[in-house]
């Protein structure tokens, strides 16, 4: 909550400034075809998010916030915040906790910005049966299973979202690097960037790449107005986005928004390079697996059980 | 005498019989009708497609693969002919490289029409956008189907240029080029192959056999569609092709038939009897996955026509028959689409990489554009054709037909 007000506030300040910029004609873009198609026009023309310059990033950031902050109406802040120092993100989930109720799956989509409509998720819960204690691969899941309650006994669940690969597929396959991983192990896109070819969705092992198949919708009222260029920054049509961890939060040193919004605490994240992380005390003190391993991509999201095999209801 | 010559050409294609007239008018018709779509799904998103998250790629990628072939298969002309120096087929080596053209033109407007955002295809220029060579295949395919589409207009743009002119026609210059053209042909397939056989996150295209697969069947399909072109041009034209001609293309496409039905055994016997966790893929093809079964008769059907159209061919008498060897063209030209178009994209999805079922088959919108796509492809071809033939039988220009080509 304290984020949302430091964000207005700062947002109101670089607009200013970038107001302030326009009257003194110091924008290169302010061109007189009117602010909305200048804006079409530089977004048509940016280039790759790693040519920008510093200053080039600043005005585009401020441009966001001004355009968003209309179409939305509330005060946008919009961030490039680099990589931390001495940091790699990962993940570590308890499926002996997960009770399968998709709290983090409506959390991350409100966090991330992520369409309505077409509904786009970036977490999937999967549903298990725990047929004689035998783990049965990810084809005898179910991903719409819609009980009155959950869990249900007889179930487990595995939510699966990008596993931020240290090998990762979907970043070979990009002809046009519009994804990469940053230097605290994020994979990211470039929304502006990306052509929208899917070869990433293709070679993604893990379903985590989600394409933007129509326009994006997110209803005013919950759109979050603290926004990352490389996160959760509203996508276009025609482009693919994924998790990014909540870069908007992660790089500023807060929990992602499903790790918050789970309610048995089976979520768990921090920095691997820290040897106090929680993430550390896991995966040195827990037996850990990761998905499909035999395809080597190396993910820095793992699964334990915490307390034997299932949860009792 | 460039003006005249231009002149030339524009009166040969726009001069013909009222069936070439109707045929244009009929293609033409199709493409309005597919660009009036693309503006939708221009508009749109590709929502209004048939695909999804789950399967990402569909009919138009289908169609790509497919026509990677055809535009391959000119290989199967070019070598005979300038290696072999067998001469029976001089006459429509060209017919074949403009085929090349059409189809290889067709892939890259069925590219255009998947990417979802293609405004941006700048990001892909080189120097301009970024172009993650050599690690993306897609970079090594977008170089290897620009480069041969350039090849090969450039060697028919020449040939026909020369014998218009009435001058010899030097192979010693572009001999290195034609020589080229063939490993560039191989290379246009493979690499296409790679896309998908370089994915490990889909198992059913993860399997070495891919390449030689695709060849195989490439050198059945684009043949097969040539042998039928051949003989309506011989009917309708004074381009004299000679019967032997056609049965040594014939010859050709057997045996590539032969093979591509060995290649499946192959990895049908690999799929049955190791029969891991995925076998899923391939059992939704040909028998249905949890009652998900809808690409099986499209299967059988190819397996079928492929099956019996290589019994046609095999025979030296029915092979021989043009009425059998039509069938069996036609047999081929079905089977082949099915195989590599649906039977090869959509099951690469299925189930996803989180185990869903999406059973996904082209929304009328999809077909249509597809239809399109085709029909611009085919007066591609027809307008090359007509001109190519118009000055290799002297109709325009100074050819000597006596001359070689």
């Amino acid at each position: 909550m304290s984020d949302d007000k430091t964000g207005k506030d700062r947002s109101r300040i670089t607009r200013r400034k970038f107001l302030a910029a326009l009257s003194a004609g110091a924008a290169a873009l302010a061109i007189p075809a009117g602010k909305a198609e200048a804006y079409v026009i530089e977004e048509y023309f940016r280039q790759h998010f790693k040519r920008l310059s510093k200053d080039d990033l600043k005005d585009i950031l401020a441009k966001m916030e001004e355009e968003l902050s209309f179409k939305y109406g509330k005060a946008v802040t919009a961030k490039a915040t680099p990589p931390p120092d001495n940091t790699v993100f990962a993940y570590a989930l308890d499926l002996s906790r997960c009770i399968g109720c998709r709290r983090c799956v409506y959390g991350c989509v409100k966090e991330n910005n992520l369409s309505r409509d077409p509904q786009i998720q970036w977490i999937k819960v999967l549903e298990f049966h725990t047929n004689n204690h035998k783990w049965q691969g990810l084809e005898h899941s179910n991903r719409y299973y819609e009980p009155e309650q959950v869990p249900e006994p007889g179930k487990f669940y595995v939510p699966v979202q990008c596993q931020q690969c240290k090998n990762p597929p979907c970043v070979k396959v990009c002809p046009v690097q519009a994804t990469w991983q940053e230097p605290d192990g994020i994979v990211v896109v470039d929304y502006n960037w990306c052509i929208g070819c899917r070869f990433c969705m293709a070679a993604c092992p893990y379903g985590a790449r989600n394409f933007n198949w129509g326009k994006p919708t997110i209803p005013k009222e919950e759109f979050n107005p603290v926004v990352h260029y490389l996160g959760n920054r509203p996508q276009y049509k025609g482009v693919v986005g994924k998790c990014t961890f909540c870069i908007q939060r992660s790089r500023e040193g807060r929990y992602t928004a499903c790790v918050e919004a789970c309610p048995v605490g089976a979520r768990k994240f921090g920095n691997l390079m820290d040897p106090n992380s929680e993430i550390r005390y896991i995966l040195e003190n827990l037996k850990v697996f990761r998905l499909k391993e035999e395809l080597d991509t190396n993910p820095k999201f793992y699964y334990f059980f915490s307390m034997g095999y299932s949860v009792k209801s | 005498m460039v003006i005249d010559a231009i002149n030339e050409i524009f009166r040969t294609v726009t001069t013909g019989s009222k069936e070439y007239k109707a045929w244009l008018g009929f293609l033409s018709l199709l493409a309005l009708v597919g660009i009036a779509l693309v503006a939708r799904q221009v508009d749109q998103g590709l929502i209004a497609t048939n695909m999804r998250d789950q399967v990402s790629w569909g009919w138009y990628i289908a169609n790509f693969t497919f026509l990677v072939g055809v535009a391959a298969a000119a290989v199967v002309l070019v070598v005979p002919y300038y290696i072999y120096n067998y001469e029976p087929i001089g006459n429509i080596v060209l017919i074949g490289e403009i085929m090349a053209v059409s189809a290889v033109s067709m892939c890259l407007m069925f590219i255009l029409l998947d990417m979802g955002s293609p405004e941006r295809f700048w990001h892909l220029i080189p120097m301009i956008g970024i172009f993650n060579w050599p690690q993306s295949i897609l970079t090594w395919d977008v170089i290897v189907l620009n480069g041969y589409l350039v090849l090969n207009l450039f060697l028919v743009a020449y040939a026909l240029s020369k014998i218009y002119a009435g001058k010899p026609y030097k192979t010693g210059f572009v001999w290195p080029l034609i020589l080229f053209s063939v490993p560039a042909a191989i290379s246009i397939h493979t690499v296409t192959a790679f896309l998908y056989l370089g994915v490990p996150a889909r198992p059913f295209w993860n399997t070495a056999i891919l390449a030689p697969r695709f060849i195989a069947s490439a050198f059945c399909s684009g043949p097969a569609f040539m042998l039928i072109i051949f003989q309506i041009i011989r009917k309708r034209t004074a381009l004299e092709i000679p019967d032997r001609a056609l049965h040594k293309v014939a010859e050709i496409v057997t045996w590539f038939m032969a093979l591509n039905l060995f290649f499946l055994g192959s990895e049908v016997f690999k799929e049955k009897y190791s029969h891991t966790a995925h076998i899923a893929p391939f059992n939704y093809l040909w028998s249905g996955l949890e009652g998900h079964d809808h690409l099986v008769p499209w299967m059988w059907t190819a397996l079928i026509v492929n099956s019996l159209a290589f019994l046609i061919l095999l025979i030296p008498t029915f092979r021989k028959n043009f009425k059998m060897l039509n069938t069996a063209c036609v047999f081929i030209f079905i089977g082949v689409y099915i195989e590599k178009g649906m039977g090869l994209i959509f099951p690469g999805f299925v189930p996803d990489t989180l185990g869903e079922i999406y059973d996904y088959m082209p929304n009328a919108l999809e077909l249509w554009i597809s239809l399109a796509v085709w029909a611009i492809g085919l007066l591609i071809f027809t307008v090359g054709a007509k001109i190519a033939i118009a000055i290799k039988t002297g109709e325009i220009g100074h050819a000597n037909p006596a001359a070689e080509h």
